[in-house]
């Protein structure tokens, strides 16, 4: 697969016919966008609805453990969750990955060797970004030589703040060809970039050179995943396959704790980009503290009445 | 659309309401029979089941009414502001208190989606009294001059595409300024101005200040021309408006007319696309369209006129239209058989005239008055869906290529009431809507309300504003 949709060949040229491209998108209007966001929140979603929400959440997390202090035994634990992220009810859905820092993926990949749940690792000098290429490439292909099926890499925010996009463009380009056969996720950390039409123009820029996913955040700053930062990179992804006819998947990270939250962003992949995104392949939630909420919900559905926390793990 | 996430249907409960199988006419703080006993139905437009039976004003029942509205004057316009502030606070708590009532009731007997009821209608029938609560002591400074006074007896007749909305619009400044008021909601939707009689009561607001008459349009004929009623404020057709002009003309009665409108709604080629798109659809779809103020004529750039079309197509798809009581619809019901025959009328014209139709694809139900999201390409200034004020959810769109047509085919229509500019650049919002022959110009958004915003025509929209300070001078001797 090319690197650039070929319709946009020229848009990445040179460093001023990127930033033409860029600033030729569509502007975003902050009011109407979330309000648009705030609308869809309002969506009532009840019984069977709700019931089909819970376990499609459960089936698009990324179960993600990125502290300093994760071992081995952690990691494994984390694993077991995800493919039985329920031990009192094995119809639960397993997740779609689990995330971890390079180090421990070979751990991560042996514990789920078989089970169908990717590993995903935080490589590119996570989560600042602040390293020479050389480094973050070299990062990315110790995960993936490891067997990280999904490589979640962050930009380098101060690059695309100071305009140079170009850069920013040939680093995801160079990343991308050290993944591989693995997905590439692009964080954006769109709680630094500030604006939303650079959450839109970063959204493109990662489009364009070649990511599968484009994610909001690393869950490591003030502001990660909101509804309408979400809502915004949904309609990217949508504008982007209607001319270009390449689907590319869409993770919000970090902050979605509640399954009321994960529904509402739902909700927002249901009416925005459509169904064919209603799918792990297409979409995930970055979120570890988001699976027990849902699986006391899926419990209290199916029991008629709340357990609470101890009928869940804690790994 | 089908689609792997189904929403389940999510009712509200029609148990917070219990309308009674019949109501009498509001006169002098009681419930009284029609004096020839007449009576009329009222019916949920989304299933055609009746609601109650209402009683039909006569001119003999006008008469009681305005007889009652000016004993009460006397009392009501004598009293200190602050004093009718309490009341009008009051009846301002009452509403927010008794909200998820109204919002059901209003869309049983309306048919527009609860979420509008509870999201909008209902916070900005309360928002008014409140606003106007605020401003009955400080009538001296409002810049009409000191101690400016009421003008006695109102005749109000509201239409039934907002009738609380309207009722508090119409209500909340006549009482503010120490006025009485005789109020006539529209036939098809008698029913919240009836329990608003009942909130007036709860509030203890003496009697003969408001009196309501159900009824058809000759008991608004008899109210708005009764010899002893000294201000009229009518908000509907412009058919009927300018029929009331005739018959105020060369009386003292003081008038404010709220009528028809086809709002421009200007999208120009650097307008974030994704809002324009939204603010479309608010702009012609809140309330099935059935807005006096909806922007049902959208004027978009030629450069862009292809991008807009299909992404609007595209979120029409997405509109969930049905049962108004469940929390996720978008699109309700059309308010009668009569309205419905009227939209379809216009719509067949506009596609005999060689406009092109396109209607979101949604299955309508079996019973009530439905009509689908629709919009017409390749209009003209010179089609009949560009000029006539449809009242329904139908788009007719046109194009333009510089600011000076956009402004020249917004301004081409008999009517004046509303406008949309659509641009991420400051400077053309300030520059077109300066030249814009609307009394309200929204600018990267649509169909916004509030109490302090002055809301009112130009042209054959009519004359007189309601809402913000500018509201009270229609209700003071200035």
């Amino acid at each position: 697969m090319p690197t650039t949709a070929p319709a946009f060949a020229d848009a990445t040229a040179s460093d001023s016919a990127l930033r033409r491209f860029l600033f030729g998108l569509p502007g975003v209007d902050a009011v109407g966008l979330e309000a648009r966001a705030a609308a869809l929140g309002t969506r009532s979603i009840k019984t069977t609805a709700k019931a089909y929400a819970i376990d499609l959440a459960i089936s698009m997390i990324d179960l993600t453990t990125l502290e300093g202090a994760d071992t081995p035994g952690k990691v494994r634990a984390l694993a077991a969750k995800a493919v039985h992220p329920d031990p009192l009810d094995r119809t639960t859905p397993r997740t779609a990955a689990v995330c971890v820092y390079p180090d421990m993926v070979a751990t991560a990949t042996a514990a789920l060797a078989g089970s169908g749940v990717k590993v995903a690792s935080v490589a590119t000098a996570f989560p600042a970004g602040r390293a020479a290429l050389d480094v973050k490439l070299a990062d990315v292909r110790d995960a993936v030589a490891a067997g990280a099926d999904e490589i979640d890499m962050v930009i380098d925010r101060g690059a695309f703040l100071s305009g140079r996009f170009l850069k920013v463009y040939e680093e995801i380009v160079a990343v991308k060809a050290e993944c591989g056969t693995a997905r590439l996720k692009v964080i954006f950390e769109t709680g630094e970039l500030s604006t939303y039409d650079n959450i839109r123009r970063a959204s493109w820029l990662g489009m364009l050179a070649g990511a599968d996913f484009i994610k909001t955040s690393t869950g490591k700053v003030a502001t990660n995943a909101t509804p309408a930062n979400t809502l915004l990179m949904l309609e990217a992804v949508r504008d982007f396959r209607a001319q270009t006819g390449v689907q590319i998947g869409v993770k919000p990270a970090g902050g979605i704790r509640t399954t009321k939250d994960a529904v509402k962003f739902l909700v927002l992949v249901n009416e925005t980009a459509g169904e064919d995104w209603l799918d792990s392949h297409w979409f995930r939630f970055g979120a570890s503290s988001l699976l027990n909420d849902l699986l006391m919900q899926r419990q209290k559905l199916s029991t008629g009445r709340y357990s609470g926390p101890d009928y869940v793990t804690v790994d | 659309m089908a689609s792997a996430f189904e929403y389940a249907p999510a009712p509200e409960s029609r148990s917070v309401v219990d309308i009674a199988p019949s109501y009498g006419l509001f006169i002098d703080g009681e419930f009284t029979e029609a004096a020839d006993g007449k009576v009329f139905k009222t019916v949920s437009p989304s299933t055609e089941e009746v609601l109650s039976e209402v009683a039909q004003a006569g001119a003999a029942d006008v008469d009681r009414a305005v007889k009652a509205a000016r004993k009460a004057f006397e009392k009501w316009s004598a009293l200190p502001g602050s004093e009718r502030a309490k009341y009008l606070f009051r009846i301002a708590r009452i509403i927010q208190e008794r909200s998820r009532e109204l919002a059901v009731l209003e869309t049983l007997d309306n048919g527009k989606p609860i979420k509008e009821t509870r999201d909008a209608d209902l916070p900005l029938v309360a928002a008014h009294f409140f606003y106007y609560a605020g401003w009955a002591d400080k009538l001296d400074h409002a810049g009409y001059g000191a101690n400016p006074r009421p003008l006695g007896v109102a005749g109000q007749v509201i239409p039934w595409n907002f009738p609380l909305l309207m009722l508090a619009w119409k209500i909340a400044p006549a009482l503010a300024t120490g006025n009485t008021v005789v109020l006539k909601p529209a036939e098809t939707t008698p029913l919240s101005a009836l329990f608003f009689a009942d909130i007036c009561r709860q509030a203890g607001l003496p009697k003969g200040v408001v009196n309501i008459l159900t009824g058809y349009g000759d008991a608004g004929e008899a109210l708005v021309t009764h010899p002893d009623v000294n201000k009229v404020a009518f908000t509907g057709s412009t058919a009927v408006g300018k029929a009331i002009a005739r018959s105020v003309a060369g009386t003292e009665k003081k008038v404010t007319l709220e009528l028809g409108g086809k709002g421009a709604n200007i999208v120009f080629d650097d307008a974030p696309i994704d809002q324009a798109v939204e603010g479309i659809v608010t702009g012609i779809f809140f309330n099935q369209g059935q807005v006096c103020c909806a922007g049902s004529r959208l004027l978009v750039q030629e450069s862009v006129q292809d991008e807009v079309l299909d992404a609007l197509k595209r979120r029409l798809s997405t509109l969930r239209l049905g049962d108004p009581l469940d929390k996720n619809t978008d699109i309700g019901a059309i308010n009668s058989a009569e309205q419905l025959a009227r939209i379809t009328a216009l719509v067949e014209t506009g596609e005999a005239e060689g406009a092109e139709r396109w209607s979101a694809p949604c299955e309508l139900p079996s019973s009530g008055y439905w009509f689908a999201p629709t919009l017409f390409t390749n209009v003209t200034q010179a089609h009949t869906v560009a000029r006539d004020e449809i009242f329904g959810p139908v788009l007719s769109v046109l194009s333009f290529r510089t600011p000076d047509e956009a402004v020249a085919k917004a301004n081409n229509s008999q009517y004046g009431l509303s406008a949309g500019i659509w641009t991420e650049k400051g400077s053309r919002i300030l520059a077109v809507a300066n030249k814009l022959r609307a009394g309200v110009v929204w600018a990267n958004t649509f169909n916004k309300f509030d109490p302090t915003s002055p809301f009112g025509g130009y042209k054959e929209s009519g004359y007189g504003r309601e809402g913000g300070r500018h509201g009270l001078e229609a209700y003071l001797d200035v």
